[in-house]
């Protein structure tokens, strides 16, 4: 089919939808209502534990456990921060985090547009052959070698209770390089750097002082993702952190909560999960099209 | 590139000059790439190396290794918790991805059609729950699955049907406890990767099919889904891994060993036992190369079928 051909099929289908019979219209109508219906009760079931957890963090144990349950504020925010502060160092575990995953998203970050940019502006032997073996990296399950990884990590560097174990080893993704290169290639201009080399600047200037700026939007995008991942991880800080005030913020929540059939004061536990929760529920609605915009990139070149 | 296929070959002298030159001439492109392959020698390559050999090995950390050749695959393939676990982990991850993976793609062919609006507000919504973090998810859910005050079983009650002991009985409920949660959870990202995916299809294809008469499920299942093949895959081959290496949720949920009756013990969670509380460490490498192995099969699975293409758009 000519583009012409199908230009002209889409012209004759926009002036048939103008002139739709009634019953099709109410049709659409109907469609409107059921699309709109579904997502909007999906919506809710996916806001409301964020809601629900707010209000138990303000509710003693007695208004947690009465029957029908309050969907209002109570009246014991106080008391259970005053609690969840005598169970774990709350504050230090915050700063833990936010110390972790501002300097792991840096390191991040630099080794991660130096690959990608490697990867996408220079022609050097064995290019293609190292950039296969990134990839192939992404496939390995990260499980096979835990054992071998915590024993490393423990024994012979050492690092039990420190936060080099947190920050280093994942530093250099293999995602975020691929990532990066795809970014690069598509808006950095080749010219640019040649202009630059004529103009002779060294290498480490052209990236540094040229590239680099021209980053800004995707180390903004790929960071947001780095960090809410670091955020958020639990196994590895769980092997590693031994020592209640170097435990990152899921450690520290997961002692809040013990045995479950000895239960837990709901109250103090949902308190904490909402102070752990809230900084990147803010960075997420505030970026929230950086990060989809990081998201997909990353899935439809892949 | 013609470097790469010289390398492998006899080098005369003057190519071998010719190839020195290029690599010193661009060395500071192995300067920016040395980062991530030093890193992945460090923390990745050796223990995935390393772990090979201790599966053939006793060890508990502290005496010296003990070779003890294919016995600890011997004894694994004879452990009943080892198969428990295997059995578990994957009827969790397959329950749990049919409507993580199916509702994802009708959720996002809903929102990316031109009945609905405000797009931007649902997607939104929907990926709240990927931004938490697993284990703060795990507690929210743990205080709404409460067996005398959670708010489902008020639901349920209210309702007039029975409340559910997620925890007790023969521990029938902490399966769909987890799958429940995992679902709340991953829902919203494959959505938001469909979506995007949707959104690069051309509009016109869809225009065209209406004036054909297609109708709303042919145009899905005819136009749509063969042309998101290649985003299926991506999702199943991550979901397999997520789903073989789930942790944060059960051991939050159920403990570490996985409830009543080990209901919800997974085999992350076997092997994180094994390994790191009984310092059985041969044993627990031997199990993440089992496991390993199930990931790199099921993935290769996933690639021949869903790989091959089926369209020539």
């Amino acid at each position: 089919m000519t583009p012409s051909e199908t230009t002209r099929l889409i012209e004759t289908a926009r002036r048939d939808a103008r002139r739709k019979p009634r019953t099709k219209r109410w049709r659409q109508l109907a469609r409107e209502i059921v699309f709109n219906g579904i997502l909007m009760v999906g919506a809710f079931l996916s806001a409301f534990p964020f809601y629900w957890m707010f209000i138990l963090a303000t509710q003693s144990t007695n208004q947690i456990f009465s029957w029908p349950p309050q969907f209002t504020p109570g009246d014991n925010l106080v008391a259970n921060y005053q609690n969840m502060l005598t169970i774990i160092p709350f504050w230090r575990n915050f700063a833990n985090s936010v110390f972790v995953g501002v300097t792991h998203t840096a390191l991040a970050l630099l080794f991660c547009s130096m690959g990608g940019y490697a990867f996408a502006m220079y022609r050097f032997p064995g290019r293609d052959w190292l950039f296969a073996v990134l990839l192939a990296t992404m496939m390995i399950p990260w499980i096979a070698g835990i054992v071998p990884w915590f024993i490393l990590i423990s024994k012979w560097l050492q690092w039990i209770n420190r936060f080099e174990a947190l920050i280093i080893p994942g530093a250099a993704s293999a995602f975020g390089i691929f990532w990066m290169r795809q970014y690069i290639q598509e808006s950095v201009p080749s010219e640019l750097l040649d202009a630059a080399r004529i103009d002779g600047c060294h290498e480490f200037t052209i990236f540094f002082r040229i590239v680099a700026p021209l980053l800004a939007p995707a180390f903004a995008a790929l960071g947001i993702m780095i960090f809410i991942n670091n955020w958020n991880a639990f196994l590895g800080p769980l092997l590693v952190m031994q020592d209640k005030s170097m435990y990152t913020l899921p450690v520290a929540l997961s002692l809040l909560r013990q045995d479950p059939r000895r239960g837990f004061d709901a109250g103090v536990l949902m308190l904490g999960t909402a102070m752990a929760t809230l900084p990147m529920l803010i960075v997420f609605l505030i970026a929230t099209r950086r990060f989809m915009a990081g998201l997909t990139l990353g899935a439809l070149k892949g | 590139m013609g470097q790469t296929t010289a390398s492998a070959m006899p080098l005369s002298a003057s190519r071998r000059t010719t190839l020195w030159r290029e690599i010193r001439r661009n060395w500071v492109a192995y300067v920016y790439i040395s980062p991530f392959f030093i890193l992945f020698a460090i923390f990745g390559a050796f223990p995935i190396f390393f772990s090979f050999v201790l599966s053939f090995h006793q060890w508990n950390a502290i005496t010296p290794p003990q070779w003890v050749g294919l016995d600890n695959y011997v004894r694994l393939f004879q452990d009943r918790l080892f198969w428990l676990a295997m059995w578990n982990t994957i009827f969790i991850g397959v329950i749990a991805h049919i409507p993580i993976l199916g509702g994802a793609m009708v959720l996002a062919f809903i929102i990316n059609s031109a009945a609905v609006r405000f797009k931007h507000f649902y997607r939104s919504a929907y990926f709240l729950p990927v931004v938490t973090s697993p284990v703060a998810v795990s507690l929210i859910f743990s205080t709404l699955y409460g067996v005398r005050f959670g708010l489902i079983n008020w639901v349920l009650v209210t309702l007039g049907l029975p409340p559910i002991d997620w925890w007790g009985g023969n521990g029938e409920w902490i399966k769909p406890a987890i799958i429940i949660l995992f679902i709340w959870r991953w829902l919203g990202w494959n959505m938001i990767i469909y979506l995007a995916g949707l959104q690069g299809i051309n509009p016109e294809l869809y225009e065209v099919a209406a004036i054909d008469g297609a109708n709303l499920r042919q145009i899905f299942f005819k136009i749509t889904l063969p042309l998101m093949q290649p985003i299926i895959l991506f999702t199943l081959v991550l979901s397999t891994v997520g789903a073989m290496t789930i942790f944060d949720e059960p051991y939050l949920l159920v403990g570490t060993t996985g409830g009543t009756n080990n209901a919800g013990l997974t085999i992350t969670m076997y092997l994180y036992d094994r390994g790191f509380r009984f310092a059985h460490l041969g044993y627990a490498s031997a199990m993440a190369y089992v496991v390993s192995a199930v990931i790199v099969f099921v993935s290769v699975l996933n690639i021949r079928f869903f790989g091959r293409s089926r369209t020539e758009v």
